[in-house]
């Protein structure tokens, strides 16, 4: 039973980001970039994007912390890439009401793509904010594009 | 054989039997309560003597002379000389009520500190103090013109003291350091930093939030001015903790805060201070804590601090050879268990402490995982949190093997192989 409690939490798809996080190069030349920190426990999220004409064209993103941290962050990074900066504002906030617990459609679950996985964090609610970190990066950096 | 000296010591399955939370199931496995450093369990008598004050004798201290205020007042006082007796002072007047090792420490900076320290003055800690002990001589060496100076933590998990004499030097004021540090378990040296504090004038405050509760702990012994500590990490409720200050020191402070109760007459000119202690007590004070504290230490008292503290050495021990079995695990603070309070902490690269952490609780095994609000010794072990086990009196061998299972089924779970 415990046993499928933690299943449930780190699924393939968790520990497989973890294990070869996705965009985990940094972006040199970036045109924007943040770095969050979690102060309660330590955990960092770096990300850094490149836009061009109104759509992310380059993405960087590195995390130091546990592992729902850092497939969170692999799989924010690949949302993230090529997408319209428009689309992704409606994108990070589909992805904050997931963490809320609100039920989502199959069409939006598709949207979130691998994030959608990390719903299963949803029943270890200490461990949400970890999701939430490459967010709030993204998010600064995206207010310093100009666009939040 | 080390199971052997243990039941000579304190009896755990009957110490057991006295805690209702340990017989609970967590994530539908028996608990397995190993986080005794951040707050420990509270026994039935404990607990029975907050309600007995509130369903018996409810009622405010030192005012009314009606009986229920005169019993309520005889119980608290009564609990004041326990705790008074506990740790040596020569009077209960002596011990200080206040929240927790963290306003005690304040009540120290906040008072005594702005009195005594002049621009140019110093004051050492070490690199292993809590924030608790850290934060509050930031504050006020900063605002008074003084300079804080550190101890260095060594490779060896413990206090370098190679410079002790230069760092507590001529113009030290005070000297405060952690007796038993909360993230990696090292036991100072604090007899000797405070005979090098003597030497140079300079007043004592000892943090024993982590030592009061887990072996015998005399003021005259250590020959300090100061010792603070917290009740709920010593079987007692939340909400209470104490300040030892040595009277002649006590005498000399002015009021931190003020108001109700630390006043003996006021006009609308100004106040009276009121005796010691109650001086620094302003306000109603926590009085069914203060009891239920007193109670605490009656079962402290019962059981032996000398019984406790060699219970600790014996499962520290026993819990390190267990631990040093896990090739994986990189484990911080002093090697021997005789140098340690019950305190474990480790490290692994291969898991984050936080999913370790998830994953023991999984197990019902409660541990602490963060950076035990120590974040200079987390920068110095160049981690960003550790894994920690802490025990006390009701915790077993039994328990540590399944804590070493449960780490070693971890570990294939989240292998990257």
């Amino acid at each position: 039973m415990a046993k499928s409690d933690l299943d449930d939490l780190y699924g393939d798809k968790i520990l497989e980001h973890c294990r070869s996080p996705r965009n985990h190069d940094r972006l040199v030349d970036a045109d924007a970039a943040a770095h969050t920190v979690n102060a309660f426990c330590g955990d960092e999220s770096d990300v850094q994007i490149s836009v061009d004409g109104g759509r992310v064209v380059g993405v960087g993103a590195q995390a130091v912390g546990c592992s729902i941290n850092q497939a969170a962050t692999s799989m924010l990074a690949q949302a993230t890439e090529w997408v319209l900066l428009d689309d992704l504002a409606s994108l990070i906030d589909l992805f904050r009401r997931q963490m809320k617990g609100e039920d989502l459609s199959e069409w939006d679950l598709a949207r979130l793509g691998d994030l959608a996985m990390l719903s299963s964090v949803l029943n270890f609610p200490v461990r949400i904010k970890c999701t939430l970190l490459p967010v709030s990066a993204l998010e600064e950096a995206l207010e310093s594009v100009g666009t939040g | 054989m080390a199971e052997a000296t243990q039941q000579a010591s304190l009896d755990v399955t009957k110490i057991r039997d006295d805690f209702p939370i340990l017989s609970r199931k967590v994530n539908g496995k028996p608990l397995v309560y190993l986080d005794n450093a951040a707050t420990s369990q509270k026994p039935r008598q404990v607990i029975s003597a907050l309600t007995e004050y509130y369903e018996g004798y409810n009622a405010n201290v030192h005012r009314g002379v009606h009986s229920l205020s005169m019993e309520a007042t005889d119980r608290y006082e009564e609990a004041r000389e326990k705790v008074a007796r506990f740790i040596g002072a020569r009077q209960s007047e002596e011990v200080i009520w206040t929240r927790n090792t963290t306003e005690a420490i304040n009540l120290v900076t906040g008072s005594w500190a702005r009195s005594n320290l002049q621009p140019g003055d110093e004051v050492v800690v070490t690199e292993i103090e809590h924030h608790s002990n850290m934060v509050p001589w930031q504050m006020v060496t900063q605002e008074r013109g003084a300079t804080l100076r550190y101890l260095r933590l060594g490779d060896d998990g413990k206090l370098d003291l190679d410079d002790i004499d230069t760092i507590i030097n001529d113009r030290t004021k005070m000297v405060s350091i952690v007796h038993a540090s909360n993230s990696l378990g090292t036991i100072n040296p604090v007899k000797k930093i405070t005979a090098r504090a003597r030497a140079v004038g300079a007043a004592v405050m000892i943090d024993g939030a982590q030592s009061v509760p887990h072996m015998p702990v005399d003021v005259q012994d250590l020959d300090c001015d100061f010792l603070a500590f917290s009740g709920h990490k010593m079987l007692g409720p939340t909400g209470i903790g104490v300040l030892y200050v040595k009277r002649e020191i006590l005498e000399t402070m002015d009021p931190f805060l003020t108001g109700g109760e630390m006043v003996l007459s006021v006009t609308l000119d100004g106040a009276d201070w009121n005796d010691l202690p109650m001086r620094f007590e302003a306000g109603t004070p926590n009085i069914a804590d203060a009891i239920a504290l007193g109670a605490a230490v009656d079962y402290l008292d019962n059981t032996g601090m000398d019984n406790i503290r060699r219970h600790e050495v014996l499962l520290t021990g026993y819990a390190l050879s267990r631990l040093r079995e896990i090739e994986e695990l990189v484990i911080f603070g002093a090697e021997a268990a005789e140098d340690r309070g019950g305190v474990v902490s480790f490290h692994t690269s291969d898991v984050h402490p936080h999913d370790l952490g998830t994953y023991l609780d999984q197990q019902g095994i409660a541990v602490r995982t963060g950076h035990h609000c120590t974040m200079p010794v987390m920068r110095k072990l160049g981690v960003p949190a550790t894994t920690r086990a802490s025990f006390y009196l009701y915790n077993s061998e039994e328990e540590v093997d399944h804590l070493v299972d449960s780490l070693k089924s971890a570990l294939r779970y989240f292998g990257h192989g």
